[in-house]
């Protein structure tokens, strides 16, 4: 980077450490959470105030330097994939919680605290934050907020968007947004939801306000297992046309299953097709009714086993089979892909039929790991990168999983994002007019296309070298193909 | 007028036409939210036709409509599933449709412990101001696919774009409901509201009328059973009336003449020392104030609240909503532009002065 440039960075970031330039320091940058993806930056700033974030920006603005914005790095998808010769934002140090209302229900904390470190906070006054990544142990508000990321709370509680009322931003031209308050809404147009998910491709996100939530009274899990997956989709159904809207509902299939209960010895059964975890949460009476009526409508709908958690220790350890499916499944592997895409729950068993005819095909074995309650399928496409064109097919293998759920009227991303890693399959999602309408939005915000570019949204010249065929709906050429 | 109909491509045609010939748009669906904004002088685009629940399917909590489609006939379809809009939608007249309810954002008493409207949106199909069909979202409850350009439409009035479709996260209706009402000030009850806000209750609506604060609890019976044990208060006995009396403006609180105000603003905010009456509603998040006290002493008092006034009512001639800040109005000027490059779409109906050279933060036209 030049010389030049980075002499003005170091007059803004004086203090040690809070400019990277050698390549030993720049390393631990080169990639999130998606490894397949590695670039060094041309410099890492660790800024602490959100003055120094705008000087950084504006400086960049006027050398046409292109910025990226980073928080912990856990986001799966290369949203934060550094450019040679760019500078890397790091909020790192943006980690204080700054103010806690409980009788407003909100807190004020800056980008870079961790998920649960807010609901840590907001504990004693019997208070949480309910978006829960996976990754909520590591993973920061601001990037949370930048990808609009879900959990296992999302059906009944919202997504990250459902759950902040307000954002502090910094523009590329350094200018500060006050976006949303502490009303419930806000004058003029929605920009608290046009930032959520935008990938840190519109502003950089500097303090948040969170709402929090009463800790519910009672939460009680039940596991549930199948000797056949569609029952447990149907069960799915039953239990959400029944009246009941669980905190939680998440399936595995029969990989998973073996995957988890080697790794952490849960009590799944480990011959089941597919198990089912349910959680209900409210006030006492509201637990108990429901229990009744998800224990019965799992019976109805030919479980072999039920369980409920007696205690909270129980029900810890039958979460904890669930949350470390990833590191339980890449036990197994040298590499896995996890995958994120998002369907209507009643075409459920038709996609998990066609995945395994893609796993047949492509020789690659798959273990499913899903959100049901939602539709978020996170299929994990087992891999060795060292066996020479095994990655390439498995990202065409995962291309082709993403567009089967664009054809049954889902989505190619859940909660994850496009990044650099789904730009192709965002031209099966959307046309040419689409694509164009996102770069104008990006356009108003950054005209010279400095923040985060080449992510999120892919350029049109892409999507024609791509040959991509458009799908909107279902409403595919040729219907009456069989396509897997 | 034949009863549910597609009038998408037609939409879309008589939008690319007057973005050719930069001919103003005014698009009316029902007319039921007309009182709302600043007129618009323009071309009438009727969008009440467009008709029609394209799908809807209760095990999945989705259901999408297009736009024209009256309110009032989704939340029939719905009961007969026993599911609800939770965002309890005000209607302002017996035509309403779903469109304009989403282009306003209109959420009823039970906004703060459901969500808005916005909150409700999945995915929409819209043209844009060049008069382009664009589908964004989807019908699933996840999507963090591209730009969230559908609740972006939420509270746009249609100054950004043309609704076509709208899908829409709907809920359970719970089993069992009771309101209990309690005397007190307002002053106390916007303490206790907040207070039992922070409680696993399983309130739906918290609001004071000036003498008395009213709760209503939503879920299964013994869970309203117990919480009705813990917070006291009397039963009311026609509570449908009372909350629908509350949504649709026909609480004896509106039949006046005085000017009326919505201050949207944070629920623990102190009371606003301004001549006249109050209603709080959103457990104090939302409040109505009914008086004489001048535009600018309204918007400071909400500003105070770390809120903002709509004036509903009354000031002919005052703006309608709250200023923006500068450097958000250079936001807003540029995206309407990025939607609507020629302008033509509902013009002045939010701010008027997005659509003058020069206003709002002072950038050109067409930047």
């Amino acid at each position: 980077m030049d010389a030049a440039l980075l002499a003005e960075l170091r007059a803004i970031l004086p203090r040690p450490g809070a400019l990277l330039i050698h390549e030993e320091e720049l390393r631990p940058y080169e990639c999130d959470g998606l490894t397949a993806y590695r670039r060094l930056p041309g410099a890492v700033a660790l800024p602490e105030t959100i003055a120094q974030v705008q000087a950084i920006l504006k400086l960049c603005h006027r050398h046409g330097i292109p910025v990226v914005a980073r928080g912990a790095g856990t986001g799966l998808s290369g949203g934060a994939l550094p450019l040679d010769e760019g500078v890397l934002l790091s909020l790192a140090r943006f980690n204080r919680i700054l103010a806690l209302d409980p009788l407003a229900r909100t807190a004020r904390v800056q980008p870079g605290v961790r998920n649960l470190a807010i609901s840590e906070a907001a504990r004693p006054h019997g208070l949480y934050y309910a978006p829960d990544p996976s990754s909520q142990i590591a993973c920061s508000i601001g990037g949370n907020v930048a990808e609009n990321s879900g959990g296992v709370h999302c059906l009944k509680y919202g997504l990250t968007v459902h759950n902040v009322i307000a954002l502090e931003v910094v523009t590329i031209e350094g200018e500060r947004l006050s976006i949303g308050s502490a009303a419930l809404d806000s004058a003029g147009y929605d920009l608290l939801a046009l930032l959520h998910g935008s990938e840190g491709m519109l502003g950089v996100i500097v303090e948040v306000t969170v709402r929090l939530l009463p800790v519910p009274e009672r939460a009680q899990v039940v596991m549930a297992a199948f000797d056949e997956v569609p029952a447990a989709g149907r069960a799915v159904g039953d239990i959400i046309a029944a009246g009941i809207v669980p905190a939680g509902l998440e399936m595995m299939d029969g990989f998973a299953i073996a995957a988890a209960e080697a790794f952490v010895h849960a009590g799944y059964p480990p011959d089941a097709a597919a198990i089912l975890l349910c959680e209900v949460d409210g006030t006492n009476e509201e637990v108990s009714e429901h229990l009744l009526q998800v224990h019965d409508l799992l019976t109805r709908a030919g479980a072999t086993q039920i369980r409920t958690a007696r205690d909270a220790a129980e029900r810890q350890l039958l979460w904890q089979g669930r949350k470390a499916a990833f590191p339980a499944v890449g036990r197994l592997s040298p590499d896995y892909y996890c995958m994120d895409g998002t369907i209507p729950r009643r075409r459920l068993p038709e996609v998990l039929a066609g995945i395994a005819s893609l796993s047949a095909e492509y020789g690659l074995r798959v273990a499913n790991v899903f959100h049901a309650g939602d539709g978020n399928l996170h299929p994990l496409i087992l891999y060795d990168a060292n066996t020479p064109g095994e990655l390439a097919r498995t990202e065409e293998f995962g291309a082709r999983i993403l567009q089967l759920c664009v054809e049954v009227g889902g989505t190619i991303t859940g909660e994850h994002g496009v990044g650099v890693e789904k730009l192709d399959s965002m031209c099966v999602q959307f046309d040419r007019a689409e694509l164009s309408q996102f770069h104008a939005v990006k356009h108003a915000f950054d005209t010279e296309g400095l923040l985060n570019p080449g992510k999120a949204v892919p350029t049109l010249h892409r999507c024609a070298e791509l040959g991509a065929m458009h799908v909107h709906g279902g409403a595919l050429p040729f219907p009456e193909l069989d396509r897997f | 007028m034949p009863r549910d109909q597609d009038l998408g491509d037609s939409l879309a045609t008589q939008v690319a036409e007057a973005a050719q010939t930069r001919t103003a748009l005014r698009i009316e669906g029902a007319g039921s939210k007309g009182f709302l904004g600043h007129a618009v002088t323009g071309e009438t685009l009727a969008v009440a036709g467009h008709r029609g629940v394209i799908a809807y399917e209760p095990v999945e909590l989705v259901l999408t409509a297009r736009a024209g489609t009256p309110l009032a006939e989704i939340e029939a379809l719905l009961a007969e599933h026993r599911q609800m809009l939770a965002f309890e939608p005000p209607h302002y007249g017996a035509d309403a449709t779903l469109g304009g309810t989403l282009a306003c954002n209109l959420s009823g008493p039970r906004r703060p412990y459901a969500g808005a409207a916005r909150d409700f949106v999945l995915g929409t199909r819209i043209v844009n101001g060049r008069g382009e069909i664009l589908r964004f979202g989807g019908e699933v409850m996840k999507n963090v696919a591209g730009y969230d350009l559908s609740r972006l439409m939420a509270g746009s009035y249609g100054t950004l774009g043309v609704l076509l479709d709208i899908s829409l996260k709907v809920l359970p209706r719970p089993p069992a409901e009771l309101t209990l009402a309690q005397e007190m000030d307002a002053g106390e009850a916007l303490r206790r509201m907040n207070e039992w806000a922070a409680r696993p209750l399983p309130l739906s609506g918290a609001f004071h009328d000036g003498a008395c604060v009213y709760l209503r609890l939503s879920g299964a019976a013994s869970a309203v059973a117990a919480a009705q044990r813990r917070l006291g208060g009397e039963p009311v006995a026609d509570a449908d009336a009372l909350w629908h009396d509350l949504r649709e403006h026909r609480h004896g609180f509106f039949r006046h003449d005085a000017p009326l105000w919505r201050l949207s603003v944070a629920a623990t905010a102190a009371l606003a020392e301004l001549p006249g009456r109050w209603l709080l509603d959103w457990g104090g998040a939302q409040r109505w104030y009914a008086g004489p006290a001048a535009p600018e002493a309204v918007r400071r008092a909400a500003a105070q609240a770390h809120g903002h006034a709509t004036l509903y009512r009354g000031h002919e001639g005052a703006a309608r909503f709250h200023p923006l800040a500068a450097p958000l109005a250079v936001v807003h000027r540029r995206l309407k532009a990025a939607l609507d490059p020629a302008g033509i779409l509902n013009p002045g109906r939010l701010y008027p002065e997005l659509e003058e050279p020069g206003g709002l933060g002072g950038l050109s036209r067409g930047e």
